[in-house]
């Protein structure tokens, strides 16, 4: 017999359901008087450093219909690169800016939308950068386990043109799939579940 | 000031998740899934600092009545109607070692099997004394517990005659984004668990017996309320010490 390395397995993942917004955004289904505000609605206020940019998109499942039950969360470095967290040791994140944001897509159009600013670059581990990016996590019925991926930006071509993860993109025409369109100061992201435009999901 | 090494920043990247201890994607008996499952194999990435880190939520944010179900939809002098439960538990990573300040949220039918929500067509009754939402934060020792009524099994549309077991969903929020976790909690006991196509999405009977909470009876409130116990496991850190060293920053 060898020892055991004594390590817990993790929780399983499962679906979060049709109803996932009681839990998450209850405000926004019209479950009042619990929370004064759904979580994850304001990332920046006035005094927030950076430029302030819209990342909006919707989630398209394999037979090209809108998923109008999702939520997306993003999680992003602040403008100086930095994110708000415990974890971050390389400096200190703009107090004024949460890194972190929750959006159902529900509705009529199936939108998420999110008033942010865009994020400065942060390195990769082996000391090369990462080109700007947001994480986006999105869960909803039918999703067994939360999907992430990243959202890069149209206007910063030479940054993504080195990025070490979009490098590592075989295909080198789902690359796309992570770039988020720029329109003014709003960039746009579709999400494809499957099918020919599935978006290059991450396991992180 | 401390030589605890549980009092060091944690800054390592997260153990590989084993991927065959989740649900697949694609579950046809969970006819949702097959429209909405990524065909196409995960691009794998050892965490960078975009997934080691993530948001901190304060105990501040949490309000008097946000993990008592029971009473904070209610009117005033009035409950909801259902039986009284205390769900408890704690919050570990894969190493044992406890998450502190760990943001749970939860939400369930009421004890009807009933949702609060404007697409539910169950015809099963609305409590006007329940909302279905909560949330808490784990304490130093990764300890969290809420009060609740046991919520009721419910009918869903897949099979002709599928049934959810009792359950609660719950949201979970880590130190690093990576650790971003969405679970369900079962009740020891119920032989509904076993027949559920939800549940059944997880290949592994050890795993799903992971999501099943026992009845509690030490901790139980004579009197009063049942007790279950559901502990929650994360992803756990690999040890930074022989990392290799980042450059650049
Ligand atoms: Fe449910």
């Amino acid at each position: 017999m060898v020892q055991e390395p004594h390590r817990l397995k993790e929780t399983p993942s499962q679906t979060a359901g049709p109803y996932v917004h009681i839990g998450l955004t209850p405000n926004f289904c019209d479950i009042h008087g619990v929370y004064d505000t759904d979580l994850g609605t304001a990332m920046v206020n006035d005094k927030t450093l950076g430029e302030r940019i819209t990342l909006r998109g919707r989630i398209f499942d394999g037979a090209d219909t809108v998923l109008r039950d999702s939520m997306v969360e993003i999680w992003q470095a602040d403008s100086a690169g930095f994110h708000n967290s415990p974890s971050e040791l390389r400096g200190t994140a703009d107090a004024n800016f949460t890194g972190w944001g929750r959006c159902p897509t529900s509705g009529e159009d199936g939108f998420f939308h999110f008033d942010t600013i865009k994020p400065g670059k942060v390195p990769y581990k082996d000391g090369r950068w990462m080109a700007p990016h947001i994480t986006l996590w999105i869960v909803a019925r039918g999703i067994n386990i939360g999907l992430h991926t990243r959202a890069y930006f149209s206007d910063e071509a030479e940054a993504n043109a080195v990025d070490p993860l979009l490098l590592r993109i075989e295909h080198r025409a789902r690359v796309e799939t992570m770039i988020a369109q720029r329109d003014g100061n709003t960039y746009s992201i579709d999400i494809h579940l499957q099918g020919p435009k599935e978006t290059v999901f991450l396991d992180i | 000031m401390s030589f605890q090494s549980n009092q060091r920043p944690e800054t390592g990247a997260f153990f590989a998740r084993d991927r065959g201890w989740h649900a697949p994607a694609l579950t046809p008996e969970y006819k949702t899934s097959i429209l909405r499952s990524p065909q196409r194999p995960l691009l794998s990435l050892d965490g960078t600092i975009s997934e080691i880190t993530g948001p901190v939520f304060g105990h501040s944010m949490i309000g008097e009545l946000d993990n008592d179900l029971i009473q904070n939809y209610a009117r005033p002098g009035e409950s909801a109607i259902g039986e009284r439960i205390i769900v408890h538990g704690r919050v570990l990573d894969e190493s044992a070692r406890p998450v502190r300040g760990a943001l749970l949220e939860f939400w369930q039918a009421n004890a009807g099997g009933r949702y609060r929500h404007k697409k539910e067509t169950y015809l099963a009754a609305i409590d006007p004394n329940f909302g279905g939402c909560g949330r808490t934060i784990t304490d130093d020792d990764g300890h969290y517990a809420f009060r609740t009524v046991k919520p009721g099994p419910y009918p869903w549309p897949n099979g002709v005659n599928d049934w959810r077991p009792a359950h609660i969903h719950f949201s979970v929020f880590g130190h690093g984004f990576a650790q971003r976790l969405i679970t369900q909690m079962y009740f020891e006991g119920d032989p509904m668990i076993w027949k559920c196509p939800i549940v059944q999405t997880i290949p592994d009977r050890a795993a799903i017996e992971q999501l099943i909470a026992p009845l509690d009876w030490g901790q139980t409130i004579p009197m009063d309320a049942r007790a279950f116990k559901f502990d929650i496991v994360l992803r756990g850190r690999r040890s930074t010490l022989f990392e290799n060293r980042l450059e650049g920053n």
